[in-house]
């Protein structure tokens, strides 16, 4: 706190005087956004607690055989998102692309909040997560692509706690050491989280080094996507106009043409996984990318991964030039609707063929069936509400993130 | 190198009788690794399964690495679904109505000549590289270092499942009220370790499907089911590379 008293100049009753304002300052619309932010997470709060109590498999759809449903999917989303925000805005103030700056207070307060709601999420999908909290530390299995993800996002968030403050504290140095630090502890968890589907033998769909790779180009490419979405909404929700604020408008152009770029790329990646999955029919996997093309997936890949997440957002990216807000809006949530959905199939597709299909048995002739529970989409919803609830009032307490200039 | 010039045409039939036992060893050897490939990749022959299921250089054939080195070897075609493995594995073990810790799985073929159905029990297969304790990040589940028995420490199980996802085999299930995973641990804490010879699903079995045993020794009936050559013995899903100690059989 001394820090921040001494290079704002700002004593601790005029910071609590001038949060207490701009939190107060809200539109009735800005209100009723808290409120429901806060309702999903206190619903959310209570259908966890409640699914503790009477026992996770009454009240979650998943099963003996697709044992991770839409929590652990939307765990995912939101690492994917913060490990991607963090990678985006460390270009700026990590790696001193000039353009970046403008985006990065904001974005690495997202990073947090992201992670924040995934954390929220996964705490009611791990069935004893007191016990995480102790076995990980005095019995880690180093061999666990689990225990590295868990620890590594661990030592990520601290990071980027840190990171934040000593940005909002005006500390270079620090900051881009906590920056450089948040983004390779990042980069780490987050391709072990791709490998901890990857490295499983025997989940076809899953299996190899394809999704540690894929998972760090759509970090970035949803990185993308969430900067421009909420630093519009940001604008709005502080009553400025984004047009007119134009480091800002310009930096949001450079993150545009790297959102393009990353779509680029995840398009490529997902052809040749499907291509890869289709060309000799490889048993276990050619079922799964089959149920994606032409089975019970088929409208979740068409219409949301592909549509949705990527030929609507390029299409409006590209013809947006960078000048037309609306069309970037959409693009964005178009985009984040998509990856969303994407998650979800990353996730569900690769446990819907049953291990034993190839014996051919009664049992496991057919694709596995999983549905979310009302109490699973609470908690999914609940986890959106974290974040979105932190993005808001953030909004205030931090006075919309302002970059000062050093020049 | 000198060259040969054989015209096989014109050679004399030596016939088989003088053939030495090793060559016919060998020769037969080649054949059913043949087969084993051939089969589709979910059948190995005897020769073929000991090389893979245990290591690529097959040390272990001459050496298990546990003792005991607890083994099942499942005659499929003995089985006729009586199911009454699965009532003592439930009863001995506490496990609940909806998990199991063996199953049997049926498979039809209407179209087949002669026998047109046929059954399958499935449970742990106490894999020698198992994926379960690789995934497992607190260590709750383990492969004893004595005796090889997949194990699970329920205090340190978080219940996230990857285990679940990790086994090739299905073999594992949350259960509610040990607020753990649970599986198969071929009875060791209630029937091994009180001096009994069977786990409880082998020792059920009317018809001998389940051959349980100790590979670590050459005289027992598990050894003597996989190290000969008139009968195929294949694993579940070798291409997962768990090398299994459960092996199927027919016959």
């Amino acid at each position: 706190m001394d820090g921040h008293t001494k290079s704002s100049r700002l004593t601790l009753n005029e910071i609590e005087r001038g949060i207490t304002e701009r939190l107060l300052s809200g539109t009735p619309l800005y209100y009723f956004a808290v409120a429901v932010s806060a309702l999903l997470v206190v619903a959310a709060l209570v259908a966890g607690v409640h699914s503790m109590i009477v026992g996770h498999d009454h009240v979650y759809g998943v099963t003996r055989e697709v044992p991770w449903g839409i929590l652990i999917a939307t765990y995912v989303f939101f690492v994917v998102t913060s490990t991607g925000l963090c990678l985006v805005s460390s270009i700026g103030h990590v790696f001193g692309v000039e353009s970046y700056m403008p985006i990065a207070k904001r974005s690495v307060f997202l990073s947090i909040a992201t992670i924040l709601g995934g954390f929220f999420v996964i705490a009611f999908e791990i069935k004893l997560p007191w016990r995480m909290a102790i076995y990980n530390v005095i019995s880690p299995n180093i061999t666990s692509n689990i225990w590295w993800m868990g620890t590594l996002y661990g030592v990520y968030l601290v990071l980027m706690i840190f990171e934040f403050l000593f940005l909002n504290l005006d500390m270079h140095k620090p900051a881009v050491a906590c920056g450089f630090g948040g983004s390779i502890a990042g980069i780490a968890a987050h391709s072990n989280l791709g490998a901890v589907f990857g490295l499983l033998m025997g989940r076809e769909f899953w299996h190899g080094p394809y999704m540690s790779i894929y998972f760090i180009a759509s970090a970035m490419m949803t990185g993308t996507a969430i900067i421009y979405f909420f630093h519009h909404l940001a604008y709005k929700v502080n009553g400025e106009k984004l047009s007119q604020d134009k480091p800002m408008m310009e930096s949001l152009d450079v993150v545009r043409r790297l959102g393009i770029l990353l779509i680029c790329v995840i398009m490529f990646f997902t052809v040749w996984k499907m291509v890869a999955g289709v060309a000799g029919q490889p048993g276990g996997k050619y079922e799964a990318v089959m149920a994606l093309i032409n089975g019970p997936y088929a409208i979740n890949f068409w219409v949301f991964e592909a549509g949705f997440g990527l030929v609507l957002p390029l299409i409006l990216f590209y013809l947006s030039k960078g000048k037309n807000l609306t069309m970037m809006f959409w693009g964005s949530a178009l985009m984040i609707i998509g990856i969303f959905i994407m998650r979800y199939d990353l996730v569900i597709v690769g446990q819907v063929v049953p291990v034993f299909h190839e014996l051919g048995v009664n049992e496991y002739k057919h694709l596995l069936p999983y549905f979310p529970s009302f109490h699973e989409i609470i908690i999914t919803l609940g986890g959106f509400g974290v974040a979105i609830f932190l993005f808001l009032v953030g909004e205030k307490v931090f006075a919309g993130h302002k970059v000062e200039s050093h020049h | 190198m000198k060259k040969q010039n054989l015209n096989l045409a014109e050679m004399k039939n030596e016939g088989i009788e003088n053939i030495s036992l090793e060559e016919r060893r060998s020769f037969l050897k080649m054949g059913l690794t043949l087969t084993g490939v051939f089969a589709g990749g979910t059948m190995l022959s005897a020769v073929s399964s000991v090389d893979k299921v245990y290591a690529s250089a097959g040390e272990y054939v001459e050496k298990y690495p546990y003792n005991p080195h607890y083994s099942m070897v499942i005659h499929v075609d003995r089985c006729v679904d009586c199911e009454r493995c699965l009532a003592a594995c439930k009863k001995t073990n506490d496990v609940p109505e909806y998990g199991y810790r063996t199953n049997i799985l049926e498979r039809e073929v209407p179209n087949a000549v002669g026998q047109k159905r046929e059954f399958l029990p499935v449970l742990c297969n106490h894999c020698n590289v198992p994926q379960c304790t690789r995934v497992c990040p607190t260590k709750a589940t383990y492969k004893d270092p004595q005796n090889g028995i997949v194990m699970m420490n329920i205090a340190k199980c978080i219940g996230c499942l990857t285990c679940q996802l990790g086994c090739p085999y299905n073999a594992r299930y949350f259960s509610e009220e040990k607020y753990a995973v649970d599986k198969c641990n071929f009875c060791i804490d209630t029937r091994l370790s009180k001096g009994e010879k069977l786990t409880a699903c082998s020792a059920a079995c009317p018809a001998q499907v389940r051959i349980f045993g100790d590979l670590a020794v050459p005289d027992s009936r598990v050894y003597r089911s996989i190290h000969q050559l008139e009968k195929v013995v294949w694993v579940m899903r070798p291409e997962a590379g768990t090398k299994p100690n459960v092996f199927y059989t027919k016959g």
